[in-house]
């Protein structure tokens, strides 16, 4: 096809807007300067001093931990909301119930924080629970947050599926209990894990949530960086970010090389990245 | 307070397998979801007052049979009538406007460029618009704080080139907000215009070119209007967060670029005013459920339309 | 024509009044929120038979035999299968097994695996399982694709491999949803005929549902034919196809030429109508049902019957009409014409191909003489 010189010098402009940012950070990760924007030579001092600040990786260790928790949690919470809302022809609230689920989608980090943290107030006069904020607090709320776009991804590929196998599943003798397990499980897997993925990095990246309802012994990653930044530049941050692209990079190349070789067997089998954000709509 | 003792209908739990599968993601939306709006909702109505947690109660026994409710529209008077909230509100709806606007500036050509590539390259190239996504947020404010800043990669490049002699502020105003925001969500742009654009029927292209359209025509009399749903899907999907987000004005903005969720943060923690700080939220819940809402049933009754035809 | 199946016990049960029904569908309803699907149908089917369930799509014939799966539950009626009540029975207990449209293959598991799915829920020894596997493989001629995945296998393959998963559970009765309508004209041809070997090899009782008339003509022993949720006629194809006993399923079933008229004379097998759109003629129709003098009636006669010739009959007990070739349709091994009569009615007359065309006697314009035996004609008053 023709191509045209304003889309292309465009795209290049997109990319660039995308990706230059990120690369300057990651330059500036290895000067040997302390003022992180001025060039002086080549280092990997800030990695070393990252390395001890104690702050910084016991954050980083609970918001792992919080994410791990989230994203399982909220995996199983969404598997059994999609099938609920695929599978299950009426039951009493359901439209009330989609509108819940969906709701957390489009509400503001803050509202939905500053809800919780009343909500949380308010049982602990009420019932003693549950107590002193910390890494369960916001492990509720991140799981509040990241249910709604688990279900949503996960809802969609269960409606992609013939809800025929299921029945055949039935009717050849398999209980409905089995049928979850056999059928309907492996068949949404896909999605489950990309499920799990996103709500893990939903909870890694978060910071307004947490602020909220964390308390002075848990303190996430987002929220020690959030309070470094404020403060202003500080090499450590380049040196942190680089580490994460790094890991990220890693794991895309990984999924990549796994995506790749399956659809070399399974022909028609891909794009599910696109459905799913058309799923979230 | 709260009711001492929740009800649930018995009769409708069946107690099997199904009810299970319903019942622990809807008891989980109604504790932590439900819960938390009805109580923004109930302190929205409250008094502030000196004591913890401060803010009167609305809900009083009188006597063993007569009980006391009293609504306070104060907060919500103050929130329509003062002029510091109504400019937030402005300032909120005008960074949200303008970061849509310069996302589908941006991402429109980019997806559209992308359709037109070869089917192998589009794939890889969707992966790049997507990639940065993964990457944490914070991070990616953090790449403009580098460049923006007083002593950032701009200002020190320009410096030493000599086109200018002391910094720019190039940073705490508007302008840096809508870069931050654009930044982060230019996927949700692209991606749903990709999406539709990708669905038009080549065969359409060629038989408008076919009967004679000049190409620059082609692209607005034929593609433009085949695309407005992605793009309208866009706009929302950019616009919604943007109006309630906290962190990017906070920090590429200064304390003038006040949004609502600066507001509500500031109300809540630093003026300790939960009334006040609930009834912003209630609104802001209601500015974004109606155009949402609004939103849902207009494409469900496309789909019944759609669904109709068939 | 047809390939019926000749394995029930009996030559046609259905007309013995001691046969006991092996299936029997007792005044079932479905109502979906005011919308009824299925209407208080009776229907019996017998051990062995391969019946077809034949309507237009809508016509309920889907939601009859999902109730008979059990996926849906009826409004009212009841289900035997041998003599057992199926209310209250899950899908899972039933002994009944579902040849699904779409084949429903479980796409993670391979063909031995999707085969032996059904008898791993039956609990039996693994060397039991793997016997029956390779049994039923072997009667599907699918024996060398046991390790394909679902997606691996052509459309054709995919239906057996449905076929064996049902067959493999040894069901009292297999239900079969259109169970070739996913496969091409040719393919589909050859699969019918497999399709009732395999039914007369296992001696299971299939009801099938389907919208091709052809497909259920080649292959049922007994039809339903179904419109809006009723049933409204059963026999055999020859019955149904010779003799049906509405407007509706003559024209469903293949093509027919009608003609409304009112009844003059009433004999004891003959009756004597006079048809406006025939030239006013009287006409002689060979009938079993009574139709009172004066009464409104149509007659319908297949294409097929009429014969086309430019010469009138010799013998006086044909009826016979005259008109003019307006079009001829060329199929190869025969041809439609249609006859348009001097009051403009199109009467259709299908012919063998005897002839070369270069030399068919018959031409456009031509004059013909169109007619038929009474015995051939049908009376219709529904």
């Amino acid at each position: 096809m023709k191509r045209s010189k304003f889309l292309l010098s465009m795209l290049a402009f997109g990319y660039a807007f995308m990706y230059v940012p990120l690369f300057c950070v990651i330059g500036f990760s290895f000067n040997g300067s302390k003022f992180v924007t001025t060039w002086s030579h080549f280092s990997f001092k800030w990695y070393h001093t990252l390395a001890q600040n104690r702050i910084m990786l016991d954050a980083t260790l609970n918001s792992l931990k919080i994410a791990c928790c989230t994203a399982t949690v909220s995996v199983v919470l969404g598997a059994l909301a999609a099938i609920a809302i695929v599978r299950f022809k009426r039951f009493s609230g359901k439209s009330f119930f989609i509108g819940m689920i969906a709701a957390p989608l489009i509400m503001p980090d803050v509202v939905t924080g500053l809800s919780l943290l009343l909500l949380f107030i308010g049982m602990n006069n009420l019932f003693g629970w549950p107590g002193e904020h910390g890494s369960m607090t916001v492990t509720i709320a991140h799981i509040t947050l990241s249910l709604s776009y688990v279900t949503a991804i996960i809802q969609s590929r269960l409606a992609e599926i013939d809800s025929s196998i299921e029945e055949a599943a039935l009717d050849l003798g398999a209980t409905p209990t089995k049928v979850f397990f056999v059928i309907t499980i492996p068949a949404i897997s896909s999605a489950i894990i990309s499920g799990w993925v996103l709500s893990f990095v939903l909870s890694f990246d978060d910071v307004v949530l947490a602020s909220f309802v964390s308390g002075p012994q848990s303190t996430t990653l987002p929220m020690v960086v959030f309070s470094s930044i404020r403060m202003g530049l500080s090499p450590q941050i380049n040196a942190l970010t680089t580490i994460i692209i790094g890991v990220l990079t890693v794991c895309v190349a990984i999924a990549g090389y796994i995506i790749y070789h399956s659809s070399k067997r399974i022909p028609q089998k891909s794009k599910g990245e696109g459905k799913h954000w058309r799923s979230l709509v | 307070m709260l009711p001492k003792k929740i009800k649930i209908d018995v009769r409708k739990f069946h107690f099997k397998g199904s009810s299970i599968v319903v019942g622990i993601p809807y008891l989980w939306l109604l504790v932590f979801f439900l819960c938390p709006c009805l109580i923004l909702l109930k302190i929205s109505f409250a008094n502030s007052a000196l004591q913890v947690p401060p803010y009167s109660a609305i809900f009083k026994w009188l006597d063993d049979n007569i009980a006391q409710l009293t609504f306070n529209v104060a907060n919500y008077r103050l929130l329509f009538t003062d002029e510091l909230y109504v400019r937030t509100f402005l300032t909120s709806t005008v960074i949200a406007a303008g970061s849509a606007l310069a996302c589908l500036l941006i991402g429109y050509p980019m997806a559209y460029a992308i359709v037109r590539s070869g089917r192998k390259t589009r794939m890889i190239m969707l992966m790049l618009v997507v990639l940065p996504f993964w990457t944490s947020f914070l991070m990616r404010v953090y790449a403009w704080v580098m460049l923006l800043a007083p002593t950032g990669v701009i200002n020190n490049i320009l410096l030493y080139l000599g086109v200018i002699d002391h910094p720019l502020k190039l940073m705490g105003n508007y302008c840096a907000v809508i870069i931050g925001i654009v930044y982060t969500y230019l996927p949700f742009m692209v991606l749903p215009v990709y999406s539709s654009l990708e669905k038009i029927d080549k065969s359409i292209i060629e038989a408008a070119q076919d009967l004679g359209c000049a190409p620059t025509k082609v692209f607005f009399s034929v593609v433009a209007p085949l695309s407005m749903r992605g793009v309208a899907t866009g706009i929302f999907l950019v616009f919604m967060p943007a109006i309630g987000e906290y962190v990017m004005p906070e920090i590429l903005g200064d304390p003038s670029t006040v949004t609502i969720g600066r507001i509500v943060w500031n109300e809540f923690f630093t003026n300790l005013s939960w009334p006040v700080a609930s009834a912003l939220s209630v609104i802001m819940i209601i500015f974004v459920a109606i155009p949402v809402t609004l939103w849902h049933s207009g494409r469900q009754s496309r789909l019944n339309k759609r669904a109709g035809q068939v | 024509m047809a390939a019926k199946s000749r394995h029930l016990n009996k030559i046609e049960p259905w007309h013995d009044p001691e046969e006991r029904p092996y299936v029997y569908i007792e005044n079932l309803t479905k109502d979906y929120d005011g919308s009824i699907a299925v209407d208080e149908v009776t229907l019996s089917v017998y051990r062995g038979e391969l019946f077809s369930l034949l309507g237009r799509s809508g016509c309920g014939k889907s939601t009859l035999l999902r109730m008979l799966a059990g996926f849906e539950i009826p409004s009212s009626g009841r289900i035997y299968i041998d003599g057992i009540d199926m209310s209250g029975i899950p899908p899972h207990r039933r002994p009944v097994s579902m040849v699904f449209q779409s084949y429903a293959l479980f796409p993670h598991m391979n063909v031995e695996q999707n085969v032996a799915f059904g008898l791993k829920q039956e609990k039996l020894p693994k060397s039991q399982i793997n016997e029956r596997v390779n049994d039923v493989l072997e009667l599907v001629q699918m024996l060398d694709f046991k390790k394909r995945k679902p997606h691996q296998l052509s459309g054709g393959q995919r239906q057996r491999i449905a076929l064996a998963r049902s067959l493999v559970k040894r069901p009292k009765l297999l239900l079969l949803d259109e169970p070739l309508a996913a496969l091409d004209k040719k393919l589909r041809e050859k699969t019918q005929l497999e399709l009732v070997n395999i039914q007369e090899e296992v001696g299971i009782t299939f009801i099938m549902v389907s919208h091709d008339q052809e497909e259920a003509m080649t292959m049922a022993s007994r039809i339903g034919i179904m419109a809006d949720g009723r049933i409204i006629q059963v026999g055999t194809p020859t019955e149904i196809y010779e003799y049906p006993n509405s407007k509706y399923v003559s024209n469903f079933v293949g093509t027919i030429n009608m003609f409304e008229g009112v009844v003059m004379e009433e004999e004891e097998n003959y009756a004597v109508v006079r048809s406006s759109v025939l030239d006013e003629i009287n006409i002689m129709v060979e009938h079993s049902t009574s139709a009172a003098i004066g009464a409104h009636v149509s007659i319908a006669i297949r294409p097929e019957k009429v014969v086309i010739s430019k010469r009138p009959p010799k013998d006086r007990n044909y009826n016979c009409v005259k008109g003019i070739v307006q079009d001829i349709v060329y199929l190869g091994d025969v041809s439609i014409y249609h006859v348009e009569l001097a009051n403009g009615r199109i009467v259709y007359s299908t012919a063998t191909n005897l002839f070369r065309i270069a030399e068919r006697p018959i031409q456009w314009d031509d004059e013909v003489y169109l007619y038929w035996l009474p015995e051939n004609s049908i009376l219709l008053t529904a």
